[in-house]
């Protein structure tokens, strides 16, 4: 802008209001951050008092993260995720993060919350989609590296033709790469997930990252009710000597991962040490179980168990089912539902049990794959004979109408598809 | 190492292997070691599985001199044949992702700076003419622009030497090489000309024909690093194997690719002048007190 312009208020299309021009004022610099108090998790978790406000996901993920004690964000902006790290940036003004930055693009910022990470601070990234595929070379290096720290994934489409819209496809990539992965159902989810996230990341006997995914723009762009205990408390800070692996910071003596030439050559011992070094990533996962049971009240949450008919989802697919639950009762079926939280460490024992009764188990995705439903027939192997449906889905953009899980609540799915009234999608 | 770490336990002395007893008794920590002493203090790199007559572990070995403050450095490297030697120093090392250096490296030093206020860690990058002009340019290019206080090591051997003699940016046009069968297209990047651009601290460019030369400005470039921005280290350190020179000329190339085209070179700013004259006299005030006792 030319010197001596005066600044004009305006709004963007979604409404916002440009914010561009404002630095942040010293006055508002105030100690607020300062004067926040290190609390037990559990505190913070259960028993601080909480007060219900009605505000996006985004905002949720802010008010998670000012009491989450970070000290370094790395941003990088994308659909729908922009929003979440641009709130993260008034928190960095606001004094409640050390250091943040706006990186190169999200190679780039992976590679640097890893090293952030390895120096032994608490670091938080957030992408979404085609950024979470351009940063993935560096993601399935950090479980190997066993580095602590959270990315938060706004879920969007990553095919072409290209689109911003929702769709978590890019879950499926994520699955097999160590990382430690929740699906938050809702604005509630995107405020409790990420802090129990730290603490679960930063367990000894865990040292994972972990990634929390939410399904951009329904959750993140829309207001929910979430109950936030006082904003004058925050976790204790990252401890990075009770971890598993040193640090890279020339107090201790470095993990030798990448010391040993063994390791890089091909020889027995590096096939040996590349073997179980994988298998104790897949061990932490395993791990991190009881951590998961304890802050966040188990891997899955079931409505109405025994159900004949049982509904398995994580995301936003869940609110969607709650509601066809609902209208579903109203008719006098009662309809089971598993809310899957945590998509790694998958609770195969616990859908086991929560299937065990099931004649028909439905599975709601809002993706083309179905990876959801591979996961569900997987982990049911051998375990039922319940009727496993893999649908319905929605994808590139679309909402999930209830209707359409009660069509398949209902009918088969070639009934579904074949009936002669539109789909009101 | 800190060097409170690398002491031995006590009691342990006599069961630690005689290498690392040297490390601790006759190492460059906590001092300052002149390539001129060389023979007469442990380097922090010895054993390594390079190739007779690289002239990269020559500058490798001679740079590991040059560190200001080797206890409190962390060297960064990416795929290549650097880092076969570096691994194997006495100084921790990272060895991350295809050309993330630079990005590891900016998250690395913030949070270094978060967590230890009082102690200044260094952290050099040290990666090769692929790794950080052709794979890892985007990241090396903005951490110069955002002013990241680390220091860069370009090993030039003009070649993709570790997967076995492929063209890189770096490689001169005309070069016949792997994946370029009728000769490169196009000129050698100009990496220093970009750093320029991007407002580098300090730049330097040299042969390793001169070990003396090497550590001082490894030296100055990683204290200018701490305290004024960016600095950039571009070394000729030829292949002898992909590019075929005879192993007891190695020397002869560098001296004649120095003289052709490669001649010693430092771009310093004002501000990074200033600050190594101020730390010069501060070393001189110091030494004279002491002789002044």
């Amino acid at each position: 802008m030319a010197e001596g312009l005066q600044t004009e208020v305006k709004t963007n299309p979604q409404g916002d209001v440009i914010t561009a021009t404002e630095a942040p004022k010293a006055k508002e610099k105030e100690n607020k951050a300062a004067k926040q108090r290190v609390v037990t998790p559990e505190y913070l978790f259960f028993e601080a008092p909480r007060t219900k406000t009605f505000i996006t996901g985004s905002e949720a993920a802010k008010e998670a993260i000012r009491r989450a004690n970070v000290d370094i964000a790395i941003s990088y902006p994308i659909t729908p995720q922009s929003e979440t790290m641009q709130q993260v940036g008034y928190l960095y003004a606001e004094g409640y993060l050390k250091d943040y930055y706006r990186g190169e693009e999200e190679y780039g910022v992976m590679s640097a919350v890893a090293g952030a990470s390895r120096a032994g601070v608490r670091a938080l990234t957030a992408t979404a989609g085609p950024g979470l595929m351009r940063g993935m070379e560096v993601i399935t290096s950090w479980p190997g590296g066993r580095m602590p720290l959270l990315l938060l994934v706004v879920c969007r489409v990553i095919n072409a033709p290209l689109a911003i819209q929702p769709d978590n496809v890019e879950l499926s990539y994520l699955l097999n790469s160590g990382v430690i992965v929740f699906h938050a159902e809702n604005q509630q989810d995107f405020y409790d997930f990420p802090l129990k996230a730290y603490m679960i990341s930063e367990k000894c006997e865990v040292t994972l990252p972990v990634a929390v995914a939410v399904d951009g723009f329904f959750v993140t762009h829309a207001r929910g009710w979430v109950e936030l205990p006082p904003d004058d408390i925050k976790l204790p800070p990252r401890e990075c000597y009770h971890e598993a692996v040193p640090m890279m910071d020339n107090e201790n003596p470095p993990a030798r991962l990448s010391r040993d030439a063994p390791i890089q050559k091909s020889n027995f011992i590096s096939y040996q040490m590349h073997a179980s070094w994988q298998q104790e990533i897949w061990a932490a996962q395993d791990r991190a179980r009881p951590w998961i049971k304890k802050y966040m009240g188990g891997l899955i949450e079931v409505v109405n168990p025994g159900a004949e008919t049982m509904i398995v989802a994580s995301g936003s697919a869940v609110s969607q089912s709650r509601e066809a639950v609902r209208q579903a009762g109203e008719k006098g079926d009662t309809i089971g539902l598993v809310k899957i939280r945590s998509l790694r460490p998958f609770p195969t024992q616990e859908l086991i049990e929560a299937c065990r009764h099931a004649k028909r188990i439905i599975v709601p995705e809002f993706n083309c794959v179905g990876w959801m439903a591979k996961e569900v027939r997987s982990a049911l192997f051998g375990q039922t004979k319940a009727e496993i449906v893999p649908g319905p889905r929605v994808f590139g953009g679309m909402s999930m109408p209830t209707e359409l899980i009660l069509e398949y609540l209902y009918k088969t799915p070639n009934e579904a598809r074949m009936t002669t009234k539109p789909l009101t999608v | 190492m800190s060097l409170e770490t690398l002491r031995i336990a006590p009691g342990f002395e006599s069961y630690m292997p005689k290498e690392y007893v040297d490390l601790v008794e006759r190492g460059p920590y906590g001092r300052d070691v002149k390539v001129s002493e060389l023979g007469t203090f442990k380097e922090v790199l010895e054993e390594h599985p390079m190739c007779a007559g690289c002239a990269m572990t020559l500058f490798i070995r001679v740079a590991l001199i040059g560190l200001p403050c080797p206890e409190h450095t962390v060297i960064l490297g990416t795929a290549g044949c650097g880092r076969l030697a570096l691994s194997q120093a006495s100084i921790p090392f990272i060895y991350g992702n295809y050309g993330d250096t630079n990005g590891v490296a900016s998250g690395l030093k913030r949070g270094l700076e978060i967590r230890f206020p009082n102690q200044t860690k260094d952290v050099v990058v040290m990666a090769g003419d692929g790794g950080l002009s052709d794979i890892g340019f985007s990241c090396v290019m903005h951490s110069w622009f955002r002013k990241e206080k680390f220091t860069t090591v370009m090993l030039d051997n003009e070649v993709y030497g570790n997967t076995g003699g492929q063209e890189s940016g770096m490689t001169n046009k005309g070069m016949v090489l792997k994946m370029a069968p009728f000769g490169k297209k196009f000129e050698k990047m100009d990496m220093i000309g970009l750093a320029k651009t991007a407002g580098v601290a300090y730049i330097a460019r040299l042969a390793p024909t001169n070990p003396t030369r090497i550590a001082n400005v490894i030296r100055k470039a990683v204290l200018i690093a701490r305290e004024v921005g960016p600095t950039y280290v571009q070394a000729y350190t030829s292949c002898n194997i992909e590019y075929a020179i005879p192993t007891p000329k190695v020397m002869d190339d560098a001296r004649a690719v120095e003289k052709d085209r490669y001649g010693f070179m430092e771009i310093i700013s004002d501000e990074a002048k200033a600050y190594l004259e101020r730390i010069e006299q501060e070393k001189k005030s110091k030494a004279k007190a002491v002789a002044g006792t």
